[in-house]
């Protein structure tokens, strides 16, 4: 099954309180920070602090991001070494600016599983941009790698880059998120949205999260676990197109049985992108409990 | 001989360890706990541990813990040595 | 013989009858009054000078059992006041019954130190009174009783009050004592007087403490006059600000909230979320928090209770002026919101006790209870409940209503996180038993649901709804992998206080804690 990533839940490096159960409220990620939330002085705490939680918890099913620092400060290079020895299942870049960051953040990870053992490509890459020299590059960044399983947009320093402030209805972030989307998707692979900062404000988040839904991001990351549900169910499709998911692929199924490539329904050709939405419809209801795994 | 060092802090679910030499021989730790009675022994073992992996020797170490799991004190401790003994870098396994 | 109204009674019937004849004044009585109310109330009435004349009165005396009820929570000052008092006047071997202990009782411990106080029965027991208990302070140990327990137990005479020194909001001259006031916004209202009108009711004596005397009659009230002796006027009763405070917020403890919305999920699908169910929940962050979950659901479904009963919240005023909830039974009003409504809302019922929970009358109302939500400090992989001793084998918590509403519910739901920081919540063994296994159905973690195997059918309703059904070991042996095993506590060999079962029965003891 496609791994979803409609909630990514941001937990502070340095706090072994929320790093001991960031996976039990039912994000499909969990992201520990090392870089913003993490004081210059307590880097190396919170390094270590990861290090031993990824080796010692059972995350479960939850996927494991660590955000490290840039590979320009005297912190990067070491906090890859110690998340890949970890076996963290995908290293956040922060300020992703061109696709050079991404090869030399690919190198360092390459190095570090060859050091400790971990099998060589396993560990993925989730690129953040935060500039408007990171939006210009957004599909040269996508690209980089292979490792990359995701592009996301950090709209705090991204506005101020812009000189411009953030507004309610996002106006300002409008064409970074459609560069993203369209990146992400000419890449193949995920879009993540920013943050959305008040934890109170579940109207507005929800409000938000149907606009980049619309726009065709797969999810956002989450600051508090209360964030989980109304962004879940934003994402949860209705009963009447789960059924009419489930009759597209049940009839793509029923095609490939007879050995033809032509699927049609109800008298009418299902087109391959028909179907792909179908699949992820139904995907969508899985993770939601509506359906049986089978 | 190391530099008298801290990590951690005093929140729920940490454990701050100060390590400082001491002039008599082994690891010394003086440990309070509030879940003492139940896991103190336990606690005090991982710092032991932990410190000697670290190349500790002679050295006493004040531990303050809020109920922090195993993983939290080998890594508080580990900063804590680290820092005492100006080390930068680490094995990571 | 003639008698004052100039009839002739015959000798023999008379003396036969055993009856006395008729005289103009009768000697108890004193001649006949013609004051007028206002000047009645003040001059011929119930209220005595002060509490030592009142204790005076009531023929107080060593080796009695005196009672006191915990409405006022931590802002209690009643228990402090009597005992000081009776310690001032000398007396020896009293016996404390009270419905409840908490923190501020801590002068207590002074009391028995210097043998004022040798007996102490409660439903709990908290902060430094409860340790210096669970180290062994008092020689005869401790009687934990439920509240039902207690009220049948006083109900039967197996707990004999003497005095009951009990505090109201507001009293009339006569002794129509209430947890509120009328005519007064604010004040030290606590609402229901559950508890106390047990007291009230089967005490050989009982003197109020107000500090709020209301012109007559004081009505509709909760200790109605025929059951007063006394009136005493005092400062304070209570702190205001500790009795209760506004509306009972709901918590933001992430963990919380997690257990709330995931037990409100198991109430959904458990087959008694029906139209005109009924329902209670426990204090704690997770219990209390289920009723928000609880109102979407309702509201969506539109599904509604016939009542909600025991210790009422606004979560619960809110849902009853909303149309949900029926009827309320309020034995305790957890917040000043709670508080008003009794005297707002015809249908915010104030009930005692024995209404409540008395386990041997069938009408209790806790026997016509669909779901109960409550909360641990700790449970066992036979589903015990330990709700009175912390982690650390110290005395710091209440029976309450625990053991009487998870046998008197059709459903019972425990809600507990996983882990307390380290301590397991999920563990092999409790360090005590409060409430039985068998009578615990479900149990709402943070990481997973346990049905008990009692309740099979309970498992495959919630297997169906898709909640993520595991097992009461499977929680245990998470939780031990997180934190390790605990050593044994340093238990000693002085039984320090005995707890009883809803029936009057011991359930288990509690051993001093030695350092």
């Amino acid at each position: 099954m496609e791994r979803l990533r409609r909630t990514m839940l941001f937990v502070p490096g340095n706090n072994p309180g929320m790093l001991a159960d960031a996976h039990i409220y039912g994000s499909d990620s969990v992201m520990f920070d090392l870089e913003d939330s993490v004081s210059l002085g307590e880097k190396d705490a919170a390094r270590m602090l990861v290090y031993n939680a990824l080796k010692t918890i059972d995350y479960g099913e939850v996927e494991t991001v660590v955000r490290v620092n840039p590979l320009s400060t005297p912190y990067g290079a070491e906090d890859i070494k110690a998340m890949v020895a970890a076996g963290v299942q995908v290293i956040r870049m922060p300020k992703t600016e061109t696709a050079q960051d991404v090869i030399d953040t690919e190198k360092a990870i390459e190095a570090a599983e060859i050091a400790y053992g971990r099998e060589v490509g396993s560990t993925k890459i989730l690129t953040a941009v935060e500039s408007a020299l990171g939006i210009v590059n957004a599909y040269a960044i996508a690209t980089a790698s292979k490792r990359i399983i995701g592009i996301a947009l950090g709209a705090e320093d991204y506005a101020a880059n812009l000189k411009t402030t953030r507004s309610k209805d996002g106006v300002e972030l409008f064409y970074a998120r459609s560069v993203i989307v369209v990146a992400a998707r000419a890449a193949g692979i995920d879009a993540l949205d920013t943050v959305y900062s008040n934890v109170n404000d579940t109207e507005g988040l929800i409000e938000q999260t149907k606009l980049i839904k619309q726009l065709g991001f797969d999810g956002k990351s989450i600051i508090n676990p209360r964030q989980i549900d109304p962004i879940q169910q934003v994402y949860t499709p209705t009963t009447v197109e789960i059924e009419k998911a489930m009759r597209i692929v049940a009839a793509a199924e029923e095609a490939e049985k007879r050995g033809s490539g032509v699927v049609s329904l109800d008298g009418k050709m299902v087109d391959k992108p028909v179907y792909m939405r179908a699949l992820r419809v139904i995907n969508l209801a899985k993770a939601m409990n509506l359906i049986d795994e089978d | 001989m190391i530099n008298p060092a801290i990590a951690g802090t005093m929140e729920s679910g940490d454990i701050m360890i100060e390590i400082r030499d001491s002039e008599n021989k082994g690891i010394h730790i003086e440990l309070e706990s509030t879940v003492m009675n139940q896991f103190g022994k336990q606690i005090e073992k991982v710092i032991e541990e932990t410190a000697k992996a670290c190349g500790l020797e002679n050295v006493d170490i004040i531990a303050k813990d809020k109920g922090s799991l195993d993983c939290t004190i080998r890594a508080r401790v580990t900063t804590a040595a680290m820092r005492g003994c100006g080390k930068t870098e680490f094995e990571w396994k | 013989m003639i008698n004052a109204a100039k009839r002739d009674i015959p000798q023999d019937v008379l003396e036969k009858s055993g009856l006395p004849l008729y005289e103009e004044v009768n000697p108890k009585l004193g001649p006949r009054e013609t004051m007028a109310l206002d000047e009645r109330l003040s001059k011929k009435n119930k209220i005595l000078p002060g509490l030592e004349e009142a204790i005076r009165q009531v023929g107080l005396k060593d080796g009695m059992t005196i009672s006191f009820h915990h409405h006022f929570r931590d802002g209690e000052k009643i228990v402090n006041l009597v005992l000081d008092k009776i310690a001032e006047m000398g007396f020896k071997n009293i016996s404390v019954a009270a419905s409840s202990l908490s923190s501020v009782h801590e002068p207590m411990i002074e009391h028995i130190k210097n043998g004022v106080v040798t007996h102490i029965e409660t439903s709990g027991l908290r902060g430094k009174l409860a340790n210096a208990i669970s180290h062994g302070i008092l020689e005869d140990p401790v009687i934990f009783r439920s509240h039902g327990g207690r009220a049948s137990a006083i109900k039967n005479g197996d707990l004999h009050i003497d005095v009951a020194f009990l505090g109201a909001a507001s009293c009339d001259p006569y002794g129509n004592a209430s947890g509120y006031t009328l005519d007064v916004e604010g004040d030290a209202a606590c609402g229901s007087l559950g508890y106390a009108k047990v007291d009230a009711q089967y005490a050989d004596k009982v003197v109020i403490l107000t500090n709020n005397i209301v012109g007559y009659p004081n009505m509709p009230c909760a200790i109605p006059e025929t059951q007063v002796d006394c009136i005493v006027e005092v400062e304070s009763i209570g702190d205001p600000n500790k009795i209760s405070s506004g509306a009972t917020r709901f918590t933001k403890n992430p963990h919380d909230l997690l257990i709330s919305q995931l037990a409100a999920k198991v109430i959904e699908a458990s087959g008694y979320f029906k139209e005109g169910f009924s329902m209670q929940t426990g204090s704690g962050g997770a219990s209390l928090a289920v009723t928000r979950f609880l109102r979407d659901m309702m509201i969506e479904k539109d599904i509604h209770a016939s009542f909600a009963l025991g210790g009422i919240t606004s979560q619960i005023v809110s849902m009853h002026e909303e149309g949900l909830i029926g009827r309320i039974l309020d034995v305790q009003s957890f917040d000043t919101v709670a508080a008003q409504s009794i005297k707002k809302n015809k249908y915010h019922c104030e009930i005692d006790a024995n209404f409540y929970a008395n386990p041997f009358d069938e009408g209790s109302a806790l026997h016509q209870l669909d779901i109960v939500i409550l909360s641990a400090l700790e449970v066992d992989t036979d589903f015990n409940v330990n709700v009175l001793t912390g982690s650390d084998g110290v005395i710091r918590g209440a029976i309450g209503g625990h053991p009487d509403t998870a046998a008197g519910a059709a459903l019972t739901i425990l809600t507990a996180p996983l882990m307390r920081g380290r301590m397991p919540t999920v563990m092999k063994e409790v360090n005590t038993v409060v409430t039985p296994g068998s009578t615990i159905d479900v149990v709402v973690t943070d990481q997973g649901i346990a049905v008990n195997p009692r309740r099979p059918e309970i498992r495959e309703r919630l297997l169906k709804a898709r909640l993520p059904v595991t097992t009461i070991e499977e929680l245990q042996q998470k939780a031990e992998k997180l934190a390790g095993v605990p050593e044994k506590l340093p238990f000693g060999e002085k039984v320090v206080a005995l707890v009883t079962y809803r029936d009057g029965s011991v359930i288990d003891v509690v051993r001093n804690i030695e350092d």
